[in-house]
């Protein structure tokens, strides 16, 4: 090829340590914590630091899964995390179809509205919602995460999906209205299996979104026993600030869901974020 | 140069209302409302009714218990923020975080995408170590930052021990600039993958034939970079250094686990005072006018930016 790709040998070299650095010291912190889950309380804060655990234990991973309830968290987070993620998935995608193959009066301010949500921070809505919640009777309840959850995502995976829905050709669904399908088989038996590269897209981003999902699950949450991962993990350090090992054990099980989805599906977060972000 | 004719990566799709005139040429009746229902009145219910219900809030000394009344202040929420210097001292730390942080991820995250911009064996592989941090939640990556930079930890170690930069412990998260110096670390660690990957995409959109004429020309990277690639990505640039400037006013989680605003205070972002005003000093009112000052702040400095990116594109092409 040209010059331009070939480079220098120097230059590739240097274009590989650079890159090397940089992911070592993207790593270091992760490995770092790895390694003081496996260690026991007197050597979590040494000079000069252990970055080998010796001796390594497994009894900071006992402990969190055993005595200090995180299983009980982690299918809280999952519970939902899975309702909130197929929720809003539904919602959103029938709100894309309505937006994507359909003329009606007021189609475009109503999405101009939606769009609204995605410019207001979520945080800043976060004193209202609090007091509609309790209005509701929905604080300190899993159901007062999954609502504010979904309400939360609708306008991302709405504008996402529609952007995919739209892509479909007209034909396809004029050929099944023709045999007599209506709008509600089309959709499930057209639109959604013709889409599942989206569908997968708003998945995994929702799905992390409300695994990782911190602020509002701390404002609502006050029963222990209701608590998120997060949560929890925040909390249990806030109690016992020296206990790095077991922190560090509940951070690595807390995690290890996320790194799963995130190396299985990386193409589908590539895709997303192009066409989420860059493509419009 | 019709290449360099053809608009860069476009910012946004506009809805495709020919497409879908042409499929439904007849009203449609009550079905795209139906299927509109649930999401809308849920989206509604939940984000519109408390947006405006925020606005309303801030007029008054919001009392939350039964049986005590609202008392309306007017604009004094915000007559109140103004000679709050906590509230002051929030606006600048989030400034200061804003200004670390955005320059630095912008500059890191064009740099690895620029690096990574190539074919090579192992880029899939840096691709996902760069992601990792993103895809991780704040609070785990908070608790591991706040236990490198314990006063034993091991950043006071490479500081003091192995390079012998510093006499004695730096109290990082005891003293108010160090604890910034320390979040914005973290904000720029966890960050950096975000501005590389969408930068990553928008170099995908760079004309090579381009490119390679210019090299062959005998343009230096540094010259063909100002000349070719710069313009292509340019939407892409404002792209990520709006959403960075509005991911820093939202500068949160890692406050609050890292210090929790403290000492006496010291190191409050406009989100964590807020936060302390509403869920711990029951200052509801007060709380909901900092929510509306700073999605305003949001709003218009969006806008600006846009504005001012937008007309340096025009002149670009």
């Amino acid at each position: 090829m040209s010059a331009l790709v070939t480079g220098s040998r120097a230059g590739t070299a240097a274009r590989w340590g650079l890159l090397a650095v940089g992911s070592i010291v993207m790593v270091l912190p992760f490995l770092y914590m790895l390694s003081t889950s496996f260690k026991e309380q007197t050597f979590v804060l040494t000079i000069p630091p252990q970055f080998i655990p010796q001796p390594a234990t497994l009894q900071n991973y006992r402990d969190a899964w055993g005595t200090q309830g995180f299983p009980r968290y982690f299918l809280n987070s999952l519970v939902v995390t899975v309702l909130s993620t197929a929720g809003s998935l539904l919602i959103s995608s029938m709100m894309a179809y309505a937006f994507a193959r359909f003329r009606f009066r007021g189609r475009e301010v109503l999405f101009r509205v939606l769009l609204i949500g995605l410019m207001v921070p979520t945080m800043m809505l976060i004193i209202p919602q609090f007091l509609l919640a309790k209005y509701l009777g929905l604080l300190d309840s899993m159901a007062g995460l999954v609502v504010f959850y979904i309400a939360g995502s609708l306008s991302l995976n709405t504008f996402l999906l529609r952007g995919f829905f739209a892509e479909i050709p007209a034909e396809l669904e004029q050929a099944m209205e023709m045999d007599g399908a209506g709008p509600v088989r089309r959709f499930f038996q057209l639109i959604l299996p013709l889409s599942r590269p989206a569908l997968a897209t708003a998945t995994i981003f929702s799905f992390l979104a409300n695994w990782d999902e911190f602020a509002w699950a701390l404002t609502i949450i006050t029963t222990p026993e209701k608590n998120t991962l997060p949560v929890a993990i925040n909390l249990f350090h806030g109690q016992n600030s020296t206990l790095w090992g077991l922190v560090f054990a509940a951070s690595v099980i807390a995690i290890i869901p996320v790194i799963v989805i995130f190396l299985a599906f990386q193409r589908h977060f590539v895709q997303g974020l192009t066409s989420g972000a860059v493509k419009g | 140069m019709t290449v360099l004719d053809r608009p860069p990566v476009r910012a946004s799709a506009p809805v495709p209302r020919t497409a879908a005139r042409a499929r439904r040429p007849r009203g449609a009746g009550l079905t795209p409302w139906l299927f509109l229902a649930p999401g809308m009145i849920l989206f509604l219910a939940a984000i519109i009714y408390p947006m405006m219900q925020a606005f309303q809030m801030s007029l008054y000394d919001w009392k939350v218990l039964k049986g005590l009344s609202s008392e309306f202040l007017g604009f004094d929420n915000y007559r109140r923020a103004f000679d709050d210097p906590i509230f002051w001292r929030a606006l600048v730390n989030s400034g200061v975080y804003m200004a670390i942080t955005v320059p630095i991820q912008v500059v890191l995250g064009l740099l690895v995408a620029i690096l990574l911009n190539r074919k090579a064996p192992a880029r899939a592989l840096f691709r996902v170590l760069f992601y990792l941090p993103v895809v991780t939640s704040w609070v785990v990556v908070s608790l591991m930052f706040k236990y490198l930079f314990a006063d034993n930890g091991v950043i006071n170690w490479a500081l003091r021990d192995v390079t012998g930069l510093t006499d004695g412990n730096i109290s990082w998260l005891g003293d108010r600039w160090t604890a910034m110096a320390a979040i914005s670390v973290l904000g720029i660690w966890k960050g950096v993958g975000w501005s590389m990957m969408i930068f990553l995409a928008a170099l995908q959109g760079v004309p090579r034939d381009l490119e390679e004429s210019a090299a062959v020309d005998g343009a230096g990277a540094l010259a063909r970079f100002r000349a070719v690639t710069l313009p292509a990505i340019f939407p892409a640039l404002a792209f990520v250094v709006v959403m960075l400037v509005i991911g820093g006013f939202n500068v949160f989680t890692s406050v609050l686990v890292m210090t929790d605003g403290g000492p006496a205070q010291q190191t409050q972002v406009l989100l964590t005072y807020m936060y302390q005003l509403a869920f711990a000093d029951g200052e509801y009112g007060y709380g909901a006018a900092m929510a509306v000052l700073l999605t305003i702040a949001v709003f218009i400095i969006s806008i600006l930016q846009l504005r001012a990116f937008r007309g340096r594109m025009g002149s670009a092409t």
